[in-house]
């Protein structure tokens, strides 16, 4: 029997996978792609406790969420990309100008 | 009885596929694994009968968003793989602390569901499982209708930042 | 048992098969079109009137050589065709071929599956589509399927703005997702919404035009300036399959439009009384009347408009239809509140 326990567990492990990226890898469209695994995790929560509570309300903010990603990945993107223009690098441990 | 073949199927492919994401050393097939992730997360919601959400999460993640992160992956063409360069005095401490706190709250949530398990979970033939769309826009128009808004406001500012970063001359 | 199961199972294969053959005899179909326009007569040698020609084709497809370009990426190379094919496929599960029919003392559905959202299902299936043709160019390794590709998905991506806002105006009219209930309230309001919305009928048309990579679109495989497209690089079996699911594609445009604009499975007019004699032809037929009209319009803009240029081509997308669209959405609003 599938209860929330079960899908809050698969969401906890699908953040930390997402966690662990964005902590071990250099590459920063690898780490804005683990934000995504986070984001992700967090919808899977509000879907499931919507279900087991037979409230639209977790699905009309997991909409949120998704508008925020898509808002998260243009602006993001944007940068990588002014980025690599200037410093042909996508590598955060090169993105050191501003660091004292 | 499916419910739960249906469910362990598709929590293996949503943590394998998320494995493979941050693992991968090669860019665009990380970029393929997301999308496989996301269709996967996708069959999880129809199995939780959000299937609005299910074909939003297909239409603008999977459809969407990634294709934009293909895009990038394409635009910046790499002579040398980022993973080369790592500076040896990077500090991973707070990395490991919060690991350490992630893996706390894993235990805490299987220590919890021990003690006191949840009950079942709602049925498939309920009204927010038939008329899921009709429900979901009537919450989304009456009573959060500002956020809503403040949703659309919060796009066009990004549309219109991502424009301007990405543009190279005004 | 039977009606959960095996029915269910029969039709999946009934409509994969069909579509199949379908997809193959278009290809026939678009050489003769053509042909016929330029005042020639197409495949004539193989079976009468080249009838068998699909057939010759296939066999042709198979026997050839299937080569991987050493520096490509094997795996994507491999994968792009069948990323290519099975979204065009995977729609049929939700278009309405006909209504509940009785059928050996059985009430049979004459689609695969009625979902509640069936309308945004194909849109979003549709979207994953764009990632056979950016791979395929990506793993080929080469220049000109890169540029091909880019060029393609940027196309795809700017007209399916401009066709999901065309489908809102649409689901406002129709008031529901479901392909079988949008039919349904053609069928109450007396009306097809070709006459309803015909801005959004026009719109949807050039937008599928393009979505499908069809003239006057088809700047994914203008020969004189990229070789042959995103697929340069194919040959054999998985060249075919980019060529069908192009053609399948065009089957999925002009369901999905007969649906939404031409009243489905409905007759012309049923709810005149001295035309009720159409409701003899049986309701599947009509269907098919419809989408195959709808594909011979396609064939027939290909041979008739030259091919556009790929700026002229943006612009028309983002400062002509997406406006359009837009406008249209805010006057079916207003219509559907002030009536």
């Amino acid at each position: 029997m599938i209860t929330p326990t079960h899908y809050m567990m698969l969401s906890t492990a699908l953040f930390a996978i997402g966690v662990i990226g964005v902590i071990t890898r250099r590459n920063i469209i690898v780490i804005f792609m683990s934000i995504e695994l986070m984001l992700n995790a967090v919808n899977i929560n509000l879907i499931a406790f919507s279900y087991q509570l037979q409230d639209g309300i977790g699905q009309v903010f997991a909409i949120f969420v998704i508008a925020v990603a898509a808002a998260e990945a243009a602006v993001g993107l944007g940068i990588i990309l002014a980025f690599y223009r200037n410093k042909e690098t996508i590598n955060i441990d090169e993105m050191n100008v501003m660091r004292w | 009885m499916a419910q739960s073949i249906a469910f362990y199927v598709l929590s293996t492919f949503i943590l394998g596929f998320a494995v493979l994401v941050v693992t991968t050393r090669n860019t665009v097939h990380a970029v393929l694994f997301l999308v496989l992730n996301f269709l996967a997360v996708a069959a999880l919601y129809v199995l939780l009968t959000a299937q609005f959400l299910a074909v939003i999460q297909v239409l603008v993640y999977a459809g969407g968003i990634v294709v934009l992160y293909l895009f990038v992956v394409m635009l910046v063409n790499l002579k040398r793989p980022p993973e080369d360069h790592m500076a040896p005095q990077r500090h991973n401490w707070i990395g490991f602390g919060l690991s350490a706190l992630v893996l706390v709250e894993l235990g805490a949530i299987i220590g919890y569901g021990a003690v006191a398990p949840a009950g079942p979970v709602g049925a498939q033939t309920s009204d927010l499982a038939l008329n899921n769309v009709e429900r979901v826009g009537m919450l989304l128009y009456t009573d959060y209708l500002i956020p809503f808004e403040v949703a659309s406001m919060l796009l066009l500012v990004a549309m219109v930042g991502a424009i301007i970063l990405a543009k190279r001359e005004l | 048992m039977i009606d959960t199961y095996l029915i269910p199972l029969v039709k999946i294969l009934f409509v994969l098969n069909a579509t199949l053959i379908g997809v193959t005899y278009m290809v026939l179909l678009e050489r003769k079109v053509i042909a016929w326009v330029q005042v020639r007569l197409g495949p004539m040698r193989v079976g009468p009137y080249g009838i068998l020609q699909p057939i010759a084709d296939a066999v042709k497809l198979i026997l050839k050589e299937d080569i991987t370009p050493t520096r490509a990426d094997k795996w994507v190379f491999t994968a792009a065709p069948i990323i290519v094919m099975v979204p065009a496929l995977i729609t049929f599960a939700v278009i309405p071929f006909g209504p509940v029919v009785n059928l050996f003392g059985r009430q049979v559905p004459l689609y695969i599956t009625d979902v509640n959202v069936g309308l945004l299902y194909i849109v979003s299936v549709a979207s994953i589509g764009v990632y056979g043709i950016i791979l395929g160019g990506w793993a080929s390794n080469s220049k000109f399927p890169l540029l091909a590709s880019l060029r393609a998905s940027a196309q795809l991506i700017s007209y399916e703005v401009a066709v999901t806002m065309t489908l809102v105006s649409m689901i406002m009219t129709a008031g529901t997702l479901s392909m079988v209930k949008i039919v349904e309230s053609q069928y109450d309001q007396h009306l097809w919404f070709i006459f309803v919305q015909p801005v959004a009928f026009v719109l949807f048309f050039i937008g599928g035009l393009a979505e499908t990579n069809r003239a006057p679109f088809d700047m994914a495989e203008a020969e004189q300036e990229l070789t042959g497209g995103f697929h340069t690089e194919y040959s054999g079996m998985r060249f075919a399959l980019f060529f069908l699911a192009e053609y399948a594609n065009m089957i999925v445009v002009s369901s999905v439009a007969t649906t939404l604009f031409l009243g489905g499975w409905l007759a012309p007019f049923p709810n005149v009384g001295w035309l009720s004699f159409l409701g003899y032809v049986p309701s599947w037929m009509w269907f098919l009347l419809k989408t195959f009209a709808f594909l011979y319009v396609f064939l027939w803009v290909r041979a008739t408009l030259p091919r556009y240029r790929y700026d002229q081509l943006m612009r028309l997308g983002w400062k002509v239809l997406i406006p359009i669209a837009i406008a249209n959405v805010v006057v079916t609003g207003i219509v559907k509140v002030l009536f």
